[in-house]
C-alpha cells in the first residue's frame, strides 16, 4: 500500500552509513581539483616563476589582488623573464577562489593549494602578501599560524597545460602533461593524459611518450636559466 | 477500590510516601521529556540519515539540558499590547495538565514501602479516564489564551487554528475511550489495566478500530505530525506562542513533549495492557514497570517514525478527517460495542458464543448496519459538497 511505502523508506535510512560528515573531528577527502589558498611557485633553481604581467590581477572577478611588476636587477634576478612581482597581495577577504588566476596565469606561477581553513582574526592578516605567498625553497607553502594544514594540502598545486608546452618546446608541442611541481616532481599522468591524446581513442606513440620523458624537467630547462 | 495506602487512615508516613510520589512522578516526567526531545532528535537523524545532536555530552544526551539552561537565561518578553496576567497564566496552563495528567497512569504493580502497601501509579480517581479528557481539555485553554492574550493577530489566529483542531478530535477521541470504557465498566484507569491483565488487552478486545481512533485523534490532540497545523513553519508566523520567549516558551515546548508522552501512556494503558507482560518470577515488582516503559518508548518512538515520514495535512482534510471519518467512524464502533456487549449480558440468542451460524448473522447484520450508516453519512457528506459548489457558483467561482 502506497500510505506504507513512506515508513519503509524513512525506516531503511537507519541502517545506511550517514551521509553528514562531523565536520572538525572527521574532514572529508578533498577533491584533486580544490581551490584553495594561492601559493606563489618557484622553479627549482629557486627563481620565482612570477613574471609581474598582472593578467591575474586583470582578469580577477573579485579585484582581490594587486600585483606590481617591477624590472629585474641584471645582477641578481629575481625571476627568469625581464620583469618581475614586485609587490604581490592577495585580499583573501575578497577572493572567491575561482582559479581564473591561475587559468591567466602564462607561466604557472600563482596555482592553489588545498587549504581552506585559515580563519583569520586580524584585517591586516586577510591580505596576504608575496612573502607569505610564496613557497620555501624546498617548494613547500610557507605556513601561517592561523592556518590548519593538513597532510596532503600542499599537494597536487601544478596546473595542467593544455596541449602545448609552456615554454615553447618543440618536444611539447601539441601534448597535454602536468607541469612540474617544486618539491614534489611531475604527477604522474591521470587517465585520459598523455599516454591517449585529448579525445581518448588513439593512444600516443610510444616514441612520442619516450622523446617526452627524455626532455629535460622543468627547471633544468635551457630557456629557464634565462 | 482506592489505593490500599490510605486504606489504614492517613497518618505521617502516608503523607511523605504520597509526597514522594508526587515528587518522583515530577521528576521522572521532567527528566522523561529531556530524553524525549533528546531521543527524538536523535531518532529522527537516524530516519533522514543523519546524525543529528552529538556535541552536548555522549550522544549529545545532554542536548536538551543545554537548550533549557540556554532558553532559562533569555529575556522574558512581555508585547506591549498584552493582556498581562493572561498572558502570564497562559503557559502554566497549558503545562500543567500536561504534568498532572500523567498521575493517573498505572506504571506498576502494587509495592511496598515501610510497611505500607501502595499503587505505583500517583493517584487512582474514581473519575479517572474523566480527569484525562477533562485535563486535555484544560490544555486547549492555554493554547487560545496564549494567542488571545498576546495582542496581537498573528498568534490569535494561530491560536484559533490551534484550539480548533483539538476540540474537533477530542470527539473522537473521547469516543475511542469511552469504547474502553463500556468493556471495562469502570473508570478508573487501575481497573481498565487490570481488566486487561494479562493478555486481554483492548488493542484485539475492541477490534482495532477505537485503538487506531485513538491514535490517530491524540496525534491531532498533541499537535504532532502530521498534524502539527499549530505550528506549520511554512504556513504560520509562528503559532498561538509567537510572541512567547524565554521560559514561558519553554513551558509550551515542554507541554507539548509532555503531551505527547501522556497520551502514549493513556494508550499503553487503555490498549495495549499498561504494565501487563510475560511475568518473570525473578523480582515481580519491577517487570511490570519494565514492560509499561518498553511499551511507552516503543509508542513515542512511532511518533517519531510518523513525523519522519508523514507529510501534513492541508487544514481542510484535517477537518475533514475529524468530522467526517473519526468521529462518525468511532460512534459506529461503540454502538457496535455496546450492541454486542448487551446481547452478551441479555445473554440473546444471537450471541457469538451460542453457535458458528450466530457469529456469520452477527458479521452480516454488523456489515450491513455499516453499509446503511456509512452510506447515508458519504450521501450526507456529497450533498453539502454539492451545495458548496453551488454556492461558490453563484459567488462567482469563488470556493467559500
Amino acid at each position: 500500500m502506497g500510505l506504507f511505502d513512506g515508513f519503509k523508506v524513512t525506516m531503511s535510512q537507519v541502517f545506511r552509513p550517514r551521509v553528514t560528515v562531523p565536520y572538525p573531528q572527521k574532514k572529508r577527502p578533498k577533491p584533486l581539483r580544490f581551490h584553495g589558498r594561492h601559493v606563489l611557485n618557484r622553479y627549482e633553481d629557486g627563481m620565482e616563476k612570477c613574471i609581474g604581467c598582472e593578467l591575474c590581477a586583470g582578469v580577477c572577478p573579485a579585484r582581490c589582488i594587486y600585483v606590481r611588476g617591477a624590472d629585474n636587477p641584471p645582477d641578481d634576478p629575481v625571476s627568469p623573464g625581464e620583469r618581475y612581482g614586485f609587490v604581490y597581495e592577495i585580499n583573501y577577504l575578497r577572493c572567491i577562489h575561482c582559479d581564473l588566476c591561475v587559468e591567466a596565469c602564462p607561466t604557472e606561477a600563482i596555482t592553489e593549494s588545498k587549504l581552506f581553513e585559515f580563519s583569520f582574526t586580524d584585517r591586516r592578516d586577510a591580505v596576504y602578501t608575496r612573502d607569505e605567498l610564496l613557497v620555501d625553497d624546498q617548494g613547500m607553502p610557507k605556513k601561517q599560524p592561523w592556518e590548519d594544514w593538513r597532510p596532503g594540502d600542499e599537494r597536487n598545486t601544478s596546473a595542467w597545460m593544455r596541449a602545448t608546452s609552456p615554454n615553447g618546446v618543440a618536444a611539447y608541442e601539441g601534448q597535454v602533461a602536468w607541469s612540474g611541481e617544486l618539491g614534489f616532481g611531475v604527477r604522474p599522468p591521470e587517465k585520459g593524459q598523455a599516454v591517449e591524446d585529448v579525445t581518448g581513442d588513439a593512444p600516443m606513440p610510444e616514441g612520442e611518450i619516450a622523446a617526452a620523458d627524455a626532455a629535460p624537467p622543468v627547471g633544468e630547462r635551457p630557456e629557464d636559466k634565462h | 477500590m482506592g489505593d490500599p495506602l490510605y486504606a489504614h487512615g492517613v497518618d505521617l508516613a502516608v503523607v511523605l510516601i504520597t509526597i514522594l510520589k508526587v515528587v518522583l512522578t515530577f521528576v521522572f516526567l521532567l527528566v522523561a521529556v529531556l530524553l524525549y526531545i533528546w531521543w527524538e532528535r536523535k531518532f529522527i537523524s537516524d530516519l533522514q540519515n543523519r546524525i543529528g545532536p552529538d556535541r552536548a555530552g555522549p550522544y549529545g544526551i545532554l542536548q536538551s539540558l543545554a537548550d533549557g539552561v540556554k532558553v532559562f537565561f533569555k529575556e522574558d518578553l512581555l508585547p506591549a499590547e498584552a493582556d498581562r496576567r493572561i498572558y502570564r497564566l497562559a503557559p502554566y496552563l497549558a503545562a500543567v495538565p500536561a504534568f498532572t495528567a500523567f498521575a493517573i497512569i498505572p506504571v506498576g504493580d502494587t509495592i511496598s514501602i515501610a510497611g505500607h502497601e501502595t499503587y505505583l501509579q500517583l493517584a487512582n480517581p474514581p473519575i479517572g479516564v474523566l480527569f484525562l479528557l477533562a485535563m486535555s481539555s484544560i490544555a486547549v485553554y492555554g493554547v487560545f489564551l496564549a494567542g488571545w492574550s498576546s495582542g496581537s493577530k498573528y498568534p490569535l489566529l494561530g491560536s484559533v487554528r490551534a484550539s480548533a483542531q483539538m476540540i474537533s478530535y477530542e470527539a473522537a477521541m473521547s469516543l475511542a475511550v469511552a469504547a474502553v470504557v463500556l468493556v471495562t465498566g469502570s473508570l478508573t484507569t487501575r481497573d481498565i489495566w487490570t481488566h486487561q491483565h494479562p493478555w486481554n488487552w483492548n488493542l484485539w478486545q475492541l477490534g482495532v478500530v477505537p485503538f487506531l481512533i485513538y491514535i490517530v485523534a491524540a496525534t491531532a490532540e498533541v499537535n504532532r505530525p502530521p498534524f502539527d497545523l499549530v505550528e506549520a513553519e511554512q504556513e504560520l508566523v509562528g503559532g498561538y506562542m509567537t510572541e512567547y520567549a524565554g521560559v514561558r516558551f519553554a513551558l509550551y515546548y515542554l507541554a507539548e513533549f509532555m503531551n505527547t508522552i501522556t497520551v502514549s501512556a493513556v494508550a499503553v494503558t487503555l490498549f495495549l495492557g499498561g504494565p501487563s507482560g510475560p511475568h518473570i518470577d525473578f523480582l515481580p515488582a519491577l517487570w511490570p514497570v519494565v514492560w509499561f516503559f518498553l511499551k511507552l518508548f516503543v509508542f513515542v518512538s512511532a511518533y517519531v517514525w510518523l513525523r519522519a515520514t508523514l507529510p501534513r495535512l492541508r487544514y481542510d482534510q484535517l477537518m475533514d478527517l475529524g468530522w467526517k471519518r473519526l468521529i462518525p467512524l468511532s460512534l459506529y464502533w461503540l454502538l457496535l460495542v455496546a450492541a454486542l456487549r448487551i446481547g452478551d449480558d441479555a445473554n440473546w440468542p444471537w450471541g457469538p458464543s451460542h453457535s458458528a451460524w450466530n457469529a456469520v448473522t452477527i458479521v452480516a447484520c454488523v456489515a450491513g448496519a455499516g453499509i446503511v450508516y456509512f452510506g447515508g453519512l458519504g450521501a450526507a457528506i456529497r450533498v453539502g459538497a454539492k451545495r458548496v459548489e453551488e454556492e461558490s457558483e453563484r459567488a462567482g467561482g469563488v470556493r467559500v
